[in-house]
């Protein structure tokens, strides 16, 4: 951008100069590769924790990392990648905590992401919360899972199967044991499964139930426009599992339309070359819980869309009130229910309050934040759902320019939206009969009908 | 410690802690060692004996516990005492210890890389590429990487197929993070065709449908730089295009900050590929909780999508977007409608009415926005939709900010003719002058003065008002001298006048926001970097990345030419030169050569030539450049062109015949300096027309008195006049840099050519090119920045001080290594050797010993390089003979091809 300017600015081209003396001060550093260090940030904008994996990086840092704070209307419009003179901050925001990382030159700004979700993902694991009271009262084992999970900036351990045998989480019974033994939560020996050909399992597993549940959970992403008709709509599925078999179990799981599936991703243990050519999962499975598999139905394939919307929500020119009017009702929901149901919406700037009707379930509206949201509950489509009601606005103001967006918020058991289903699950290289279960589940995502 | 407290007073104690028998706390006071070790390096040497101990234990764990550690120590000290601990753990029966001794040899070479390399380490990771187990494969790619980064020459990764194809098998079962090492070397080979090509991308495809975002990233990037290499025609290609589309928009969605790095890696696929996203335009609509990071990408991604198949939908979402909460969001959508405009000629009549629409809505923000990007449609499509004017007209008073206000102004000043009231519109502007800013001061000079021109009877006051305004009261040097310029210009010829600032405008296309393609290529082969999300270079901004290699595509199936140019010269190189005839005199020149030639002198090569080459540092020309295209990005497409058309009005009697005279000064230089002139090429299109909107440049290089000259002959190919000419060179291998600003005067109108001489210097930032004599040039003018490169003949550079003396000659052609020569014949040349010897002293080559041995003439000459590298040479002529044999010894080999080149284009010139 700067040479940019002084190029149009001067034919002399002043600009390389100067850019040259930036290069002589800066070609003595060593290159660092992968993640320096790690901060985490609480919402207040403390740092609560700093890992290094190399040399310290002072914490004053994160001072650019504030800066772009601030200048962020949002907590969550923080850039994720903010350039600093000599680092480059990486950041992620999960549970209201900012996990920033410190990196020094080209690294791949994904692999930093996706690290920083399996942080997260292994605190939560670890304290069930991912909290920051959490995690100041369990520094130790933070400490040492850090430790674990990268070395020199290489990530080392980061499936949950191996850290647990690596580093222990913490019960309460536990605790108690090694604060009276002196014993402690870090494993003696190294884990069995990290270097086998299933590096997700390890061996020696024992149940005296053996169970295997898997839940197909999908998520309607979708825009619906004014008129109601869809803009986009698209599907993001998962199947998560849990999985407590003995031994080295080897299972199948095929569906009955394993077409819709054309953008998949897959967890490490599903051999990919089966799916290739029979479009059957085969793989052996991890112990205990994980994503198994999570697709994508595009948009380009029809998507049905469980509930409509009819609103009608009308400012008039020099009134000051003006008028809201929202029902709801289930379509193409192949006869389940759809519960937990949720409105939320943004009302413009110039409402001063409201004053709004609910058929069922209850309404806030935060007059600061202009934050509505309605709690509805399940639809019953022999009564559908409404609120209605009045808009104040502020006296003499003009009529406001924006148009709110409702977010919708909804669960519907027992049914996988797409279609998908589960043809049959088998279980190869043992010899017990296994427990089975399958379940369906399909919930809004981002779903947003526009007025 | 971990909250930032001082601890380090503990150090003695803690090393206590250390023999204990108990993991967590052993683990524990690793850490602390870790951290406070540098601070207390006498101290941390007690804990060596426990870290050698510790990598003999019989748990792997605490060998590679251990080993782990003494590499994150930083103490000197103690780095001598791991090597053999090192040496053992890479040799480990147990693959852990071994993969997690690969990533200490990276540690230990970060701190000492002499140390690294001495004991062999290198050997020994090259070695666990070939090991059993898949992680280790994967940290000793890693551990190598690491090391190559910061040894761009060594030839670490060494990659082949054999390599290749162990690495491949090891990406199958290795951890995600192993598997984004593989694909990130992966994609820094090169295959030798398009079979080898697809069996790569057919390899690498399974890992599209991983979970982990970064190893789907990196494997877009392997597959879109090996595709290049594949024929479009092949059914392969098409599958792969259909592959490629369904992951991207998976990663659209995930969490914002995935997202975010996803869609600045898509918006350069779309760049390069739109036909892999062009029916997923519905996956970037925004959604009105996204982060204000993801929306502004989104709409970016959104308009290089829209084309006439969806430019409906689009239009409706922009409409949508343009009453948003976000003002900052709003705004871009507003400028968003304008460049569909540009884009789709097609959809032009509806971007307008909706913009009408936008307008009608009286938000001020948003008509501001409108009235910008209006007139960009006027410049892109005149005499079309002036019907607006009027509507345009009524929101005037609300305007308060520079640009909308500027943009209306050259609205009213372009279309003068058609509204009634100009006058009046102007002139109220004209009142609040001096409060205004520079740009809408400049557009108003340059409106009112349109006006005047159109409507002369009317409007002179006017004019003569704004004319005094900006000469007399303004400080500002640009507006005064613009202000200066109309005025002689209306005062001397009216009619030349009219013919300058009414000229017409060149149109503006929608090129001017997309990447140059030279720079996407290179992007491309990062995908998935830092450098992907800022859309530069990384040699411009990652800090200590020395000397990154230019990432280039591959060239389609069958081109081989980037393999094949080294592979020559080094068998040139090996090749020794036959035995020549050794006279029997005890003559300077038979003992120089007996010498040479007996093998028992081979002492050990003497270090890289250093002197002029500084390999590596950052791409300073590079950054800039890219940058430049970076501001045209930022969304004002046609500002640049827009007003560029203001400064067009240079008047004529401005011109000075300057470069002639210039011309006439180095001939006659050149002249006085040499008894035959140096030589220099015929000038070649450097620069063709077609690709630089109408600006053809041809060109030379010569050297002349001493300086080099790159002599260029622009021409303009265009409708309209083109000014502000300047010049920018890339780093290059000598350091070659424009020794002024190039001095193009006068503007160049259309069907005119100028010739320019441009000195040059070699005070400027080096980087080696490949090839070595290749020159990346920028040329600027009122239109646009062009890119092109050219390459100059490297006897430009030697200088006139080139003659050794014999004795020099003698010790230093004994004193560089057999290796460093190399053999060329040069075919065809019908000069006697004494002619040959003038004509080459005439390019600074000076013979400095001739002998004559069984009629075969023998001239040893020498010359210099600007940057102080002596290049030795030997030339034999056999009489009747029309072959030459040259043999060229340099500390500095890679020059020899160079220099050979220039040879024989010497001689045979």
């Amino acid at each position: 951008m700067q040479a940019d300017a002084a190029l149009r600015r001067s034919p002399g081209l002043r600009a390389c100069g100067r850019l040259q003396k930036q290069h002589f001060s800066s070609a003595s550093l060593p290159p660092v590769r992968m993640i320096h260090s790690l901060f985490l940030i609480n919402a207040s904008g403390d740092i609560f924790l700093e890992k290094h994996w190399k040399s310290v990086v002072s914490r004053s840092v994160c001072d650019y990392f504030f800066e772009a704070q601030e200048r962020a209307s949002e907590p969550e419009n923080v850039p994720p990648v903010i350039p600093t003179p000599h680092h480059y901050l990486i950041s992620v925001l999960r549970h209201r905590i900012y996990f920033v990382a410190v990196i020094q030159s080209e690294v791949p700004p994904l692999f930093v992401i996706e690290f920083l979700h399996r942080v997260v993902d292994t605190f939560q694991d670890y304290f069930g919360v991912c909290t920051e009271a959490a995690i100041k009262d369990n520094v130790v084992v933070v400490y040492e899972l850090l430790e674990e999970m990268l070395d020199n900036g290489f990530p080392l351990a980061t499936e949950s199967n191996i850290l647990k045998e690596l580093i222990k989480p913490p019960t309460i019974l536990r605790t108690m044991v090694n604060t009276i033994t002196g014993s402690t939560n870090v494993g003696e020996q190294l884990p069995t499964g990290q270097l086998s050909v299933v590096p997700w399992r390890r061996t020696g597993v024992k149940y005296t139930n053996n169970e295997a549940y898997f839940d197909v959970v999908e998520e309607i992403d979708a825009i619906i426009d004014k008129s109601g008709s869809t803009i986009t709509a698209e599907i993001q599925g998962v199947i998560d599992a849990c999985v407590k078999l003995t031994g080295m179990p080897d299972l199948t799981l095929s569906f009955m339309n394993p077409r819709l599936l054309d953008d998949v991703s897959f967890h490490p243990c599903v051999r990919f070359k089966r799916w290739e050519a029979e479009r059957i999962l085969s793989f052996i499975p991890p112990d205990g819980n994980f994503r198994l598999l999570s697709y994508h139905v595009s948009s380009q394939n029809l998507v049905a869309i469980p509930v409509y919307v009819k609103h009608n929500i009308t400012f008039r020119e020099g009134s000051s009130q003006g008028r809201f009017d929202l029902t709801l009702g289930p379509k193409q929901t192949m006869g389940k229910v759809v519960e937990s149901v949720l409105v939320s919406s943004q009302l413009p700037r110039g409402v001063l309050n409201v004053n709004l009707n609910p058929s069922q379930g209850t309404y806030t509206f935060d007059p600061v934040t202009k934050l509505l949201s309605w709690d509805v509950g399940k639809i019953n489509p022999q009564k559908l759902p409404s609120l209605k009601g009045t808009m104040s606005l502020q006296a003499g103001a003009s009529k406001p320019d924006e148009n709110p967006t409702f977010n919708i918020q909804f669960k519907i058991q027992q049914m996988a939206i797409s279609g998908l289903k589960v043809n049959r699950l088998d279980m190869y290289g043992e010899k017990y009969k296994p427990f089975k279960g399958i379940k369906y589940m399909t919930k809004a995502g981002k779903f947003q009908v526009r007025t | 410690m971990t909250v930032g407290k001082d601890v380090s007073a503990l150090f003695p104690d803690v090393v206590n802690c250390m023999q204990t028998d108990n993991l967590e706390l052993k683990k524990l006071v690793y850490l602390y060692l870790m951290n406070y070790a540098k601070s207390q390096p006498d101290m941390a040497i007690m804990a060596v004996n426990t870290f050698v101990k510790d990598c003999e234990d019989p748990n792997p764990l605490i060998r590679a516990l251990a080993v782990r550690t003494m590499g994150c120590i930083r103490v000197d000290k103690i780095t001598e005492y791991l090597c053999e601990p090192l040496r053992k753990c890479l040799k480990d029966e147990d693959p852990y210890v071994r993969k997690t001794a690969a990533v200490c040899v990276a540690k230990l070479h970060d701190i000492n890389a002499q140390l690294v390399e001495d004991q062999g380490f290198l050997d020994t990771l090259k070695d666990l590429i070939s090991d059993s187990n898949p992680m280790v494969v994967a940290n000793a790619v890693a551990a190598l990487s690491e090391i190559a980064e910061s040894h761009p020459n060594s030839n670490l990764l060494d990659l082949n197929p054999q390599t290749i194809n162990k690495l491949l098998t090891a990406l199958n079962e290795c951890t995600e993070w192993g598997q984004i090492f593989i694909l990130d070397c992966l994609a820094n080979y090169t295959p030798r065709d398009d079979r080898e090509s697809q069996s790569i991308c057919e390899r690498v495809t399974p890992r599209l449908s991983h979970a982990n975002s970064a190893v789907v990233l990196s494997a877009v990037k392997v597959l879109m730089k090996f595709m290049e290499m594949l024929p479009k025609d092949l059914d392969y290609y098409g599958t792969l295009l259909k592959k490629l589309a369904p992951p991207l928009v998976t990663l659209l969605s995930a969490e914002p900050e995935l997202q975010y790095v996803a869609l600045r890696n898509i918006n350069l696929i779309v760049q390069r590929r739109p036909e892999i996203m062009k029916h997923e335009m519905k996956v970037f609509f925004v959604k009105y909780n996204d982060p204000i990071y993801v929306k502004l990408e989104k709409l970016d991604i959104m308009i290089r999508l829209a084309s006439q198949a969806n430019i409906a939908q689009v239009l409706a979402e922009l409409k949508e977007y343009a009453t948003e909460v976000d003002v900052d969001f709003v705004r871009k959508a507003v400028r968003a409608i304008g460049r569909c405009a540009i884009k789709v000629e097609q959809s032009a009549e509806r971007c307008v009415s909706t913009l009408l629409d936008l307008i009608q809505t009286k938000v001020n923000y948003v008509v501001q926005e409108a009235i910008v990007v209006i007139k960009d449609i006027f410049r892109k499509y005149p005499n079309k939709y002036e019907s607006v004017i009027a509507t345009l007209c009524e929101n005037l008073d609300s305007l308060d900010e520079p640009e909308a206000r500027a943009a209306m102004i050259w609205i009213v000043g372009e279309y003068a003719e058609r509204i009634d009231n100009a006058d009046e519109l102007l002139e109220s502007f004209l009142e609040g002058f001096h409060d205004e800013s520079t740009q809408v001061q400049l557009q108003l000079l340059t409106a009112i003065v349109k006006l005047f021109l159109k409507k002369p009877t009317e409007t002179q006051e006017l004019v003569q008002q704004v004319l005094s305004l900006a000469t007399q009261d303004s400080d500002n040097p640009d507006l005064r001298d613009r202000g200066y310029i109309y005025w002689r210009l209306l005062s001397t010829d009216p009619v030349a006048a009219k013919e300058v600032v009414l000229a017409e405008k060149p149109l503006i296309s929608e090129e001017t926001d997309l990447i140059e393609p030279t720079l996407l290529e290179e992007l491309i082969c990062h995908i998935g970097t830092l450098a992907s999300v800022y859309h530069k270079p990384p040699s411009a901004f990652v800090e200590g990345s020395r000397g990154v290699q230019h990432k280039r595509l591959p060239g389609s199936a069958g081109s081989g030419e980037s393999a094949d140019s080294p592979e020559t010269t080094s068998t040139a190189g090996v090749s020794d030169a036959p035995p020549a005839v050794i006279p029997s005199q005890g003559d300077l020149l038979g003992d120089l050569l007996n010498l040479d030639l007996t093998p028992t002198t081979a002492g050990p090569p003497p270090p890289a030539p250093s002197s002029g080459m500084q390999l590596g540092g950052m791409d300073l020309l590079g950054g800039g450049l890219d940058s430049l295209l970076g501001g045209d990005l930022g969304g004002t497409p046609a500002i640049g062109a827009g007003f560029g058309a203001a400064p067009a009005a240079v008047p004529a009697s401005f011109s000075a015949p300057v470069s002639g005279g210039l011309d006439d000064l180095f001939d006659l230089g050149g002249g006085v300096g040499m008894p035959m002139g140096a030589y220099s090429p015929p000038k070649s299109v450097w620069l063709q027309a077609m690709k630089a909107k109408g600006l053809e440049i041809s060109g030379t290089f010569a050297r002349r008195a001493g300086v080099i000259q790159m002599e260029m002959t622009l021409t303009n190919k265009a409708m309209s006049v083109m000014t502000d000419f300047a010049i920018q060179f890339n780093r290059n291998s000598f350091g070659l840099s424009p020794a002024g600003p190039l001095q193009v005067l006068t503007p160049l109108s259309p069907n005119q050519s100028i010739e320019v001489a441009l000195p040059l210097n070699n005070s400027g930032p080096v980087m080696k090119m490949d090839p070595l004599n290749n020159l990346q040039v920028a040329v600027k003018n009122n239109i646009d920045v062009f890119y092109f490169s050219c390459q100059y003949p490297i006897s430009m550079l030697f200088v006139e001080d080139g003659k050794m003396e014999r004795q020099i000659f003698l010790a230093t052609w004994k004193d560089i290594p057999n290796d460093n020569e190399s053999q060329f014949q040069i075919k065809d040349c019908h000069l006697s050797s004494d002619a040959a010897s003038n004509k080459l002293q005439g390019s600074n080559i000076f013979t400095i010993a001739k002998r004559t041995v069984d009629g075969q003439d023998m001239l040893y000459q020498s010359m210099k390089l600007s940057n102080g590298i002596w290049v030795l040479a030997e030339l034999r002529i056999q009489a009747g003979n029309p072959n030459y044999t040259v043999s060229l010894k340099c500390r500095a080999a890679e020059v020899s091809q160079c220099v050979f080149q220039s040879y024989e284009a010497v001689l045979k010139n």
